[in-house]
């Protein structure tokens, strides 16, 4: 029943990560989406099973492991996750830190540059 | 190693693996190889194009083969590293997925081409050629793949790559663009993965022949709508379906007008993709459930594309807009369920790939015609080039789902579907966007093809690696819109492969289970 508690935390991550990624800064909203991946990993973790704490690992002489152990599938599955995660995590601290850089803001309802608020309408005739 | 003595058959492949087979998985890992050696050339900048332009043709050639091997023999699955599904990872081509990468191909190789001209040195150097080839790498791996999570290691692979290309040029615009495009698509995937996690959690295995096989098993017990659900919202949010789209019209305005072409053809067909994958042969019990909600979302997009279309001055905001518009008729398509509808689906989906990418080059050539995007000065460009102005007008029939351009087909199926389920509304939808963006472009037509320039324009000559693949693709559009039947006929064998995954699952076991 390990299961339980964990579920519970990944209702927690989530909603921690919603909250943030809610804000207008996108410093908080970068927070939000970390939040979110490690959350993800961690549902991923729990709907694996919590079965046993034995290394899946197959002993000398045997074809099969001798005894029941840990599912290593979720295992593979977030480490393939975390480094994507991460890899995107760094790719967006860069892009939010060039955009204070260069926008001067990090407030999302300040950056207008690609959509300007008084974009003129098309012409009715000529 | 000790002699073994467990019989490994039963999760080994125990032969080679058939020499045709290996084209299941060479389209990815030939753009890899190319885009890897791209990258290690990125300081010979002549060089780039050269190597990338054929070694996309080379795609468009893998990607064409593997299409015959699949029309003449059915799904081809291969497995890797000779772990038999479902413990290992396989590649299974089907016709869908064959037909869209090699849409997407074509569509890349034109892109390689115009981009000859339209990045200059400074974007080589940035590397477009590389992330364009690892872009089509990512694109090529999610149409051909045969496992979810697979699927989604593509789908992140193709998203790194576009944050590449989007940034390319680092203007403070493409700066505000790429964040609202890289925030809104990683929360896309990464609601993909909790729905995978949880699909995991259900049914123990990742492989879609051994879901699609086990769904149809437990059906009565499975909480499967919370996935068909969560699937339909990630993938709605890739494909920019209302009301989940806004990072669109946010960011494809931004780049390099290549790039542009490129995500308006590829990128929101992927989530599209997906879409029928999940929705049409995993899940299809409770897309049924959900119909009605996908049918209103695809009328929203439909209209709400239209209607931004009209109100934009910038051409490629229109045309973003009628990105958008066309997700919707395929929405409506995939709503429907029937092999009329999903046929008609996959059909714009082929379509719009072309045609968007196409248009988006037209943009380009109007932008550097009459020095500007924007409606309110663009002018006299009928003037400066009749066959450019002609080209443009087929391109603008074909988005706007007129005949005998390829973009009616689909309209007539997707319509015809619904005619045949009663759904009134979503046919008036349809026809209501068809007459909404024909406005639009005819407008963009009138304005900046016949209206006469309001300023003198510089002479500009068009280098003959714009026109040729505009004028490539515009062909495309104009032979499957007068000769449809070989491609309505292949399509209706895919949407039937989709609905009736029999001969799919029979691909990935080819024991039975």
């Amino acid at each position: 029943m390990m299961e339980f508690p964990f579920a519970l935390l990944v209702g927690l991550f989530f909603a921690a990560a919603v909250y943030l990624m809610l804000s207008k800064f996108l410093v908080r909203v970068l927070l939000g989406v970390v939040l979110l991946g490690n959350g993800v990993n961690l549902l991923i973790f729990t709907n694996g099973r919590i079965l046993r704490e034995v290394p899946p690992i197959i002993p000398d002489g045997h074809d099969v492991p001798t005894m029941l152990t840990a599912n290593p599938l979720p295992q593979a599955l977030i480490l393939t996750a975390i480094v994507i995660s991460f890899s995107f995590f760094a790719f967006l601290l860069v892009l939010v830190y060039r955009a204070y850089q260069d926008l001067g803001t990090d407030n999302g309802n300040e950056m207008r540059a690609a959509e300007p608020e008084n974009d003129p309408l098309p012409p009715t005739g000529y | 190693m000790a002699a073994s003595t467990a019989d490994l058959s039963a999760a080994f492949l125990m032969t080679p693996v058939a020499t045709a087979d290996w084209l299941v998985v060479l389209p990815p890992a030939w753009c890899i190889l190319a885009g890897a050696v791209l990258l290690m050339l990125r300081k010979s900048l002549h060089l780039q194009a050269w190597l990338a332009v054929p070694a996309l043709a080379i795609l468009v050639v893998l990607d064409g083969l593997l299409l015959s091997h699949v029309l003449a023999n059915g799904p081809v699955t291969m497995v890797m590293g000779r772990w038999l599904p479902p413990f290992g990872i396989a590649f299974t081509a089907d016709l869908t997925g064959v037909l869209f990468a090699l849409a997407g191909a074509v569509v890349a190789l034109a892109g390689a081409v115009y981009a000859i001209a339209d990045i200059d040195g400074s974007g080589r150097r940035y590397g477009f050629y590389p992330f364009l080839l690892l872009l089509m790498a990512g694109v090529s791996g999610a149409f051909l793949t045969g496992d979810i999570f697979n699927l989604y290691v593509w789908f992140e692979v193709l998203l790194i790559a576009s944050f590449g290309l989007i940034t390319l040029g680092s203007e403070p615009r493409q700066i505000d663009g790429a964040i609202k495009y890289a925030f809104l698509n990683l929360i896309a995937t990464t609601l993909f993965l909790a729905t995978t996690g949880y699909l995991y959690g259900i049914f123990g295995t990742l492989n879609m022949a051994d879901i699609a096989l086990k769904a149809a098993a437990g059906r009565d017990s499975l909480p499967l709508m919370t996935l068909a659900t969560l699937y339909l919202l990630a993938f709605g949010m890739k494909a920019a379906a209302f009301p989940v789209n806004f990072w669109l019209p946010a960011s494809y305005h931004t780049p390099r007008i290549v790039v542009a072409a490129l995500f308006a053809g590829l990128l929101t067909k992927v989530g599209i993709y997906a879409l029928l994958r999940t929705l049409i042969m995993l899940f299809p019990v409770e897309r049924e459930e959900l119909s009605f909600v996908i049918a209103l979302a695809g009328a929203a997009t439909m209209i709400v594309g239209a209607l931004g279309a009209l109100g934009q001055s910038d051409v490629r905001r229109v045309l973003g807009y009628v990105v958008i518009s066309g997700i919707g008729i395929m929405l409506a398509g995939l709503s429907l369920g029937s092999p009329g509808g999903v046929g008609g689906a996959i059909f714009y989906a082929l379509h719009s790939m072309v045609v968007m990418t196409a248009l988006y080059m037209a943009a380009g050539l109007m932008g550097r015609l009459a020095g500007s995007f924007d409606l309110n000065r663009l002018g006299g460009l009928y003037g400066r080039s009749a066959l450019f102005s002609g080209l443009s007008l087929v391109l603008f029939f074909a988005a706007s789902g007129l005949p005998p351009f390829s973009g009616f087909w689909p309209k007539v199926m997707v319509a015809k579907a619904a005619l045949d389920i009663g759904a009134w509304w979503l046919v008036a939808a349809v026809f209501l966007t068809g007459f909404l963006v024909t406005i639009a472009l005819g407008r963009v037509f009138a304005l900046a093809y016949w209206r006469p320039a309001p300023e003198a324009l510089p002479a500009t000559a068009i280098p003959a690696s714009l026109l040729l693949p505009l004028a490539a693709l515009t062909a495309l559009t104009v032979v499957f819109g007068l000769f449809p039947d070989a491609l309505l006929s292949t399509i209706q064998a895919a949407a039937q492969g989709l609905s009736d995954p029999s001969a799919y699952i029979g691909s990935v076991f080819p024991g039975g289970t």
